[in-house]
């Protein structure tokens, strides 16, 4: 694009380093009866039409922000990247109309498309880290949509970055354009990429899950970023997430998407205080399992000693000096972020990762390091849950075999009185009989990680390993699965090892916890202390990065903060 | 079950009037392969359709014969690559290691010497037989197929399901035969597919060369041998068993690559 085109649109560049004062009210985006529809191949079968999206309408006026929240499969993305007519994936919009401050963009021509986006509406994409070319330094492909489409110099560009890279709290602003994507950490490049977003002075921004796949401290500084840059440069966003508390934090309105329609729209107030609809009441209250925390009883079921471990290759000790413990029909949740090394404890405990130092105690016997030194007994009593249920199970296998395979393994059982067994465990599970003959890929994600439950749980374990089992799944789901865990530690006896990062769940299911940082125990004890102050300035920092469902939350958050996250 | 692409169908009917006739010869062919029943390079008559060879043999008929002898050599000759390729490149991908790095760079030693000049030089100084051929062509092409299991397993090692499978303490049979083999078969068998028609060409250029099946068995190759000189007086008995390898060639080749559409789509890729 030519310098010419710049202006043909009648938005001038004046006042393009400070911030713009957008009159607020005005309608910018609307959107009416939307419906949109997309072509499944499924395998052996004829394609079929599917409907993603049907009779949505929105109202977004100028500067404000609108959070779209649902479950996968909600349509949120989708419905958010039709706000500038684009289907990825091949989906088409089919009927309704969208009307960009009252232009009709759906039917528009590429050329008018091509006008719009990367310039009035600008998109920010969930992993910044496989969004950007590792091959280009950040400045350049910050200021390319801006230098193309807006038509300004390079140079101008550049300082505008600059002045959103300090707006966003980048370190070095001046100089972190220079640098490429895999120098700087997610949360930076996630800030960078709003940057880029921001930069070509757009009407309207669209945050597809921009701080998901961040760790929950970092989350914070990203959402607070993001808030302060929407509020300060006076654009309109579409925030979508699948977190209500997230939203909560930086939108002024809600709308609640289920299956692709519209569930629920309200102020943030409103959803969050005062939900009209079930589902929207199930999801503002789905955080708040009651769990009694136990006493710890007198002899540990498993027991880590001064466990200190690091990969073949690796210079670095993943695992410090850890000891914990775990008492029959009790939950010890390990809580830390990406890289504090709690599923490397994990590997540890099952053999996978033979320690340098220390010991493994099982039952008062002492476990060997390695996987290969273990007896059967040994393997059977402690058993293993993963967080991808769908890579856990054989694709080629039905769930009859899946849960089958321990009882033919480790008790011989065989035909009817395997097939017996297989079906009082998917009874306990929740799931019926029918079940049985299903592949893993004709299952939801919920019901996947049941059968990873009721495989582990058919070995009749003391002991079961959960690596982060829930965080794949969505809020709802992921609450029926902690509340089964519950209720079978209650049938069962079985204790837990509960490995996560999210305290949430901790305090859900926890009756002791462990707090790992950077390798080692940060804090350790029953629950209830754990959580009581005085803290310790990392442990602080933890606790309070965890997005609370009220309004107001994070600003308190960034106020009082003891310390900086790593990941910054 | 979709409905066969054109293309597909074509190369599954082709596939299968050649086996067909290969395995049916004794029916089929109107002569026996080494009688010798009228005039050198008669043209085609209704007694011989393809006329007859540069001895005065039935020409139709040894192609009948001379199919399925390729056939034959270049089926036992892709199951033996099969069976010795992939059942070590799973173990390589299992076992990994000192047995990963062993077998592998094995391989790499035997696949840097091109395929046809090692066929030459083992078969100069051993017997060709059959089962020599067989051997010889199925050890060499082996070494493809480890390459091909070794990198398919190694994806499907490090999938949570074979750790969970290891720590309940299973043993590699059940590893290799029961979570890896039914999860990598679409991609072998479409490689399957591929490999016939190398081993096809193969035992065609080992033949032509006369090192291959000796008379006065031929298969194709060695029939195109036989009748080479015809081409310079323009007669075309060379040509049929040179137009017979290129179609079977092309008909295994669509067949294979109709299976292996169909298995990517089943992980989600573009049918």
């Amino acid at each position: 694009m030519s310098e010419t085109d710049a202006n043909d649109d009648g938005y001038d560049d004046e006042g393009f380093i400070p911030v713009r004062h957008v009159a607020q009210g005005e309608t910018l985006l609307e959107i009416r009866n939307l419906k949109i529809e997309a072509t499944a191949y499924p395998p052996g079968e004829p394609p079929q039409d599917i409907v993603i999206v049907d009779g949505v309408s929105l109202t977004l006026a100028k500067g404000r922000v609108m959070g779209l929240i649902g479950e996968s499969g909600a349509g949120k993305s989708t419905i958010g990247l039709s706000s500038m007519a684009y289907g990825r994936g091949g989906v088409r919009l089919t009927e309704g109309e969208i009307l960009l401050s009252g232009e009709e963009i759906r039917t528009a021509k590429p050329g008018t498309l091509r006008r719009l986006r990367g310039k009035i509406v600008t998109y920010v994409a969930q992993s910044a880290a496989a969004s950007f070319n590792p091959a280009r330094k950040l400045m350049d492909q910050v200021v390319e949509t801006t230098v193309v489409a807006r038509g300004v110099s390079r140079a101008q560009a550049e300082e505008r970055a600059v002045t959103l890279f300090r707006k966003l709290g980048l370190p070095d602003p001046d100089n972190i354009g220079n640098r490429y994507p895999h120098q700087v950490s997610g949360g930076q490049l996630q800030r960078v990429m709003t940057a880029m977003a921001l930069c070509p002075e757009p009407e309207l921004v669209i945050f597809d899950e921009p701080t998901t796949a961040l760790d929950v401290t970092t989350q914070i500084d990203v959402l607070a970023a993001i808030k302060e840059a929407i509020a300060d440069t006076g654009v309109a966003a579409l925030y979508i997430t699948h977190d209500l508390a997230v939203v909560a934090q930086v939108s002024d309105e809600i709308m609640v998407l289920r299956g692709g329609r519209t569930v629920e729209v309200g102020t943030t107030d409103q959803i969050i205080n005062n939900p009209q609809e079930e589902y929207t009441q199930a999801l503002v209250s789905v955080r708040s399992i009651d769990h009694e925390e136990k006493q710890p009883g007198d002899r540990p079921v498993l027991k880590v000693e001064k466990v200190t471990a690091r990969y073949a290759g690796l210079k670095k000790d993943i695992l410090r000096d850890v000891s914990v413990e775990l008492y029959p029909g009790q939950t010890l949740a390990v809580v830390g972020e990406s890289g504090s090394g709690k599923s490397t404890l994990a590997r540890v405990i099952t053999g996978l990762l033979p320690p340098s130092e220390g010991r493994v105690t099982f039952d008062d016997r002492r476990l060997s390091g390695d996987l290969k030194g273990r007896s059967k007994e040994d393997l059977r009593e402690l058993q293993m849950i993963y967080q991808m249920a769908d890579v856990a199970m054989n694709p080629r296998q039905t769930v009859k075999t899946i849960i089958g395979r321990p009882l033919e393994f480790y008790f011989g059982m065989k035909g009817k009185e395997r097939d017996d067994r297989v079906a009082e465990l998917l009874e306990e599970i929740e799931l019926g009989q029918g079940y049985g003959d299903r592949y893993p890929a004709e299952l939801s994600g919920g019901q996947k990680q049941r059968v990873c439950i009721a495989r582990a749980l058919a070995a009749k374990p003391k002991v079961i390993i959960c690596d982060e089992v829930t965080s794949a799944l969505d809020p709802l789901v992921a609450d029926g699965i902690l509340k089964l865990l519950l209720k079978l530690q209650k049938e069962e006896q079985v204790a837990y090892l509960f490995i996560t990062h999210d305290l949430a769940t901790v305090k859900a299911i926890a009756d002791s916890i462990a707090v790992m940082y950077q390798g080692r125990v940060q804090r350790y004890g029953p629950k209830s202390q754990v959580l009581a102050p005085p803290f310790d300035d990392y442990t602080d920092l933890l606790l309070s990065s965890v997005p609370e469902m009220r309004l107001g939350w994070l600003e308190e958050v960034v106020a009082n903060r003891k310390m900086e996250a790593a990941g910054n | 079950m979709s409905r066969i692409p054109p293309t597909a169908l074509i190369g599954l009917i082709l596939t299968a009037v050649y086996f067909l006739s290969a395995v049916f010869a004794d029916f089929l062919a109107p002569y026996s392969y080494f009688e010798v029943v009228g005039e050198v390079w008669e043209p085609s008559s209704p007694d011989h359709w393809l006329g007859t060879d540069s001895i005065g043999r039935d020409l139709l008929s040894r192609m009948i014969y001379g199919g399925q002898i390729t056939i034959f050599v270049a089926t036992a000759a892709t199951i033996l690559a099969f069976v010795t390729g992939s059942v070590l490149g799973f173990a390589a991908a299992v076992a990994g290691g000192w047995v990963d790095q062993a077998l592998s760079r094995l391989v790499d030693l035997i696949m840097s010497i091109p395929a046809l000049i090692f066929a030459l030089v083992v078969l100069s100084v051993m017997p060709v037989t059959m089962p020599v051929l067989i051997a010889v062509m199925g050890l060499i092409e082996s070494t493809r197929v480890f390459r091909l299991a070794r990198a398919v397993a190694a994806d499907i090692v490090v999938m949570d399901y074979v750790e969970a499978a290891r720590l309940r303490g299973e043993g590699s049979a059940w590893v290799i035969f029961r979570e890896i083999l039914p999860n990598s078969l679409s991609p072998l068998v479409a490689e399957a597919g591929l490999r016939f028609i190398f081993m096809v060409l193969f035992i065609s250029t080992l033949s032509f060369l006369g090192i291959g099946v000796q008379p006065p068995l031929a298969d194709w190759g060695g029939i195109v041998k036989e009748n080479k000189e015809g081409i310079v007086y323009g007669i075309a008995a060379a040509l049929y068993p040179a137009v017979a390898i290129a179609t079977l060639a092309i008909s295994v080749n669509l067949v294979a690559d109709w299976i292996l559409n169909r298995t990517s789509s089943l992980k989600g890729g573009r049918g």
